[in-house]
């Protein structure tokens, strides 16, 4: 029998709920437990196995010049590594400082702001080292995840949609909260992977799982603003999960 | 024609009740989270009487209509096909024993479903889809099994939406056939119409009264008033015009206001267009295939070798609206639209087909002449 696939799970800056969703996968961690050798999962087991390792889940975004040495050495250790979640693929939330004075809030929030050694932007993993493959998502789908993972250990594509979240929402019998509510909505220029979550109790798509790729929010945002949206709240919509995903940033400016 | 009987009941209720006794389960149009959607009901109820829809390009509100109405509303929010067509559908599933690999196809749940409250034009829009999955097209068995064990009670329409423009391709707002039972809300009460001897078999079962002739007359001048409230249409010339003009400027004008976003294909009552999935799970000893409803409006819809072929959101748009208007003829021999309007209401930019048409039926301008040098 061949060696069993080594997983390595690492977290840069997030909240760790993208490990959650692994975490919470109930019997299906067991299984991939029997299936995987866990060599480290920080989050899980306190056995740190060196590398290398098969696969290398990152969650989290870059935000410190140690970061930088930390996701380098983690690439060059491992085969495949796959960026989890809106932190490690388009800097996160934390990204929001990307457009504003890093320094001014952490003198507004720390006593002492001089013992932090943080770096002026938040960025995706995909800026230091090649990535294989990204999982979208503010927390990823565990779905997405066992998918990406068995895909590898059939050696087959793993099978991800490239489409917006309208599909989802429409397969599963939600009405477009954009019509019939006027409920602001990202879900068209957003990557479907979530099954519609926010649409389903009637919110608009906040856009957690990204920009889809090719799709023009330009568009969405002219019909948002004819439904009353002033430019500042145009600039937050976009300025949310994935601030830092180009689209997302270019479409912020463009209201500011 | 044999099934002529018209009688006059006073509510929907005792009907609703005969079909639950008759082991149908009854979908119906209901309002819930600010929309009418379709869902199966346990009684009359919760049908959204007296609640009327208004569309608009990309708007749609309920709102309350005149008291005590039943049906004075339209169309839910998405056609019926989920019923008959679903959007995630299970085709097999593959076990691997000791001698290669094992296929079953699950076991169809057999459900009788009385569809209460379609209107005339999505019924036409499951005649199209017959020609599409039925026998005669890609005998798609989950489809054929559904489809027989489905019955229709047709609401004729009091109201049209700014958004229907049925009456161009004639398939409303008045069923002549193809239903069991068909309801018309008269001032005093629902005129009945059997279609079938199943409708008839129904029918029996409930309280009514004979029509009187002024009655049927009634009926069909609502008809015709609703007929009369559509100001929307297909211009006759529209799908050779559209198989022609695959270069017309108008293309890219829609294509700039285009979210290439699906909507439109998805509630759309005729789209058939579906994907297949694998899926395998983290032993490597089961794998499922599933069929899901997917939508030329996605990019990996024309993947072939390599990537997509329709790359920009010009040519998708101009997919689909050569696929529905144009080329389901050569198909099917039918327009792919009935003309319920879905597509102009729940496209959340409020693109409008009809216009779409009409642009493009509209020879281009010529471009300006050269002016020397
Ligand atoms: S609907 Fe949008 S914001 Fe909500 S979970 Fe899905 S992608 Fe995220
Ligand atoms: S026409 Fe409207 S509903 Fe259809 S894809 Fe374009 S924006 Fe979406
Ligand atoms: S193309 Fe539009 S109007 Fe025609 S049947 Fe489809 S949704 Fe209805
Ligand atoms: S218009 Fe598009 S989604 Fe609809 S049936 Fe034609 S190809 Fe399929």
């Amino acid at each position: 029998m061949t060696a069993p696939l080594r997983l390595a799970v690492w977290k840069f800056a997030s909240c760790d709920g993208c490990q959650l969703a692994l975490l919470e996968s109930g019997d299906l961690l067991l299984e991939l437990a029997e299936a995987v050798e866990i060599a480290h999962f920080a989050e899980a087991s306190s056995s740190m196995r060196e590398g290398p390792w098969d696969l290398s889940l990152v969650e989290g975004s870059i935000t410190t010049a140690e970061d930088i040495a930390r996701i380098r050495h983690i690439r060059e250790n491992s085969r495949l590594l796959v960026a989890i979640g809106a932190c490690a693929t388009a800097g996160g939330i934390q990204a929001l400082r990307n457009v504003a004075d890093a320094g001014a809030f952490a003198a507004a929030v720390y006593p002492h702001p001089e013992i932090l050694d943080a770096l002026e932007t938040s960025t995706p993993v995909s800026d230091h080292v090649a990535v294989d493959l990204e999982l979208q998502g503010c927390p990823i789908s565990s779905a997405q995840l066992l998918e990406v993972i068995t895909a590898l250990l059939s050696g087959r594509k793993p099978q991800l949609p490239v489409e917006p979240v309208c599909f989802e929402c429409k397969r599963a019998g939600h009405p477009c909260v954009l019509v019939a509510n006027g409920t602001p909505c990202l879900g068209p220029v957003t990557t479907a992977g979530c099954g519609a979550l926010c649409p389903a109790v009637g919110r608009g798509c906040y856009g957690c799982f990204g920009p889809l790729p090719g799709a023009v929010p330009a568009v969405l945002s002219q019909r948002l603003a004819e439904l009353g949206l002033h430019r500042a709240e145009l600039t937050a919509l976009y300025r949310s999960f994935a601030a830092a995903a180009p689209a997302n940033a270019e479409e912020a400016a463009r209201h500011e | 024609m044999a099934f002529q009987a018209h009688a006059i009941i006073d509510s929907p209720a005792p009907l609703v009740a005969a079909l639950k006794d008759a082991g149908w389960k009854v979908i119906a149009p209901v309002e819930r989270d600010g929309a009418l959607v379709l869902a199966a009901i346990q009684s009359a109820e919760e049908l959204p009487r007296g609640r009327v829809d208004r569309a608009s390009p990309g708007e749609v509100r309920i709102e309350d209509g005149r008291p005590g109405r039943w049906f004075d509303h339209t169309l839910p929010a998405s056609g019926w096909k989920r019923w008959l067509h679903p959007p995630r559908h299970l085709l097999w599933r593959a076990n691997r024993g000791r001698d290669g690999f094992e296929l079953k196809t699950p076991p169809p749940e057999t459900e009788d479903l009385a569809f209460l409250g379609i209107r005339p034009c999505d019924l036409a829009a499951i005649a199209r889809l017959d020609a599409v999955l039925g026998p005669d097209g890609s005998a798609d068995t989950e489809y054929m099994r559904r489809r027989r064990h489905m019955l229709s009670v047709v609401v004729q329409c009091a109201r049209a939406a700014d958004t229907c423009f049925c009456t161009g391709p004639g398939t409303g707002p008045r069923a002549e056939h193809g239903f069991d039972l068909a309801l018309t809300e008269l001032e005093i009460g629902l005129l009945v119409e059997v279609g079938s001897e199943r409708g008839a078999g129904i029918l029996e079962r409930l309280p009514s009264r004979e029509a009187r002739e002024t009655d049927i007359e009634e009926a069909h001048a609502i008809s015709r008033k609703t007929a009369g409230m559509q100001r929307r249409r297909l211009p006759p010339s529209a799908a050779a015009a559209i198989a022609q003009a695959p270069d017309h400027p108008e293309w890219d004008q829609l294509a700039a206001r285009c979210l290439a976003c699906g909507n439109c294909t998805l509630v759309c009552p005729t789209c058939f267009c579906t994907d297949v999935e694998d899926t395998t799970d983290l032993s490597g000893d089961h794998a499922e295939r599933w069929q899901v409803w997917d939508s030329c409006f996605a990019t990996g819809f024309s993947f072939v070798h390599e990537g997509p072929v329709r790359t920009s959101v010009r040519s998708r748009y101009r997919q689909w609206l050569t696929h529905k208007l144009a080329t389901w003829y050569d198909q099917y021999g039918t327009s792919g639209c009935i003309g319920c309007g879905r597509c102009i209401a729940w496209c959340p930019v409020g693109i409008d087909l009809t216009a779409a048409a009409e642009a493009i039926a509209r020879p281009a301008s010529p471009s300006p002449a050269p002016t020397g040098g």
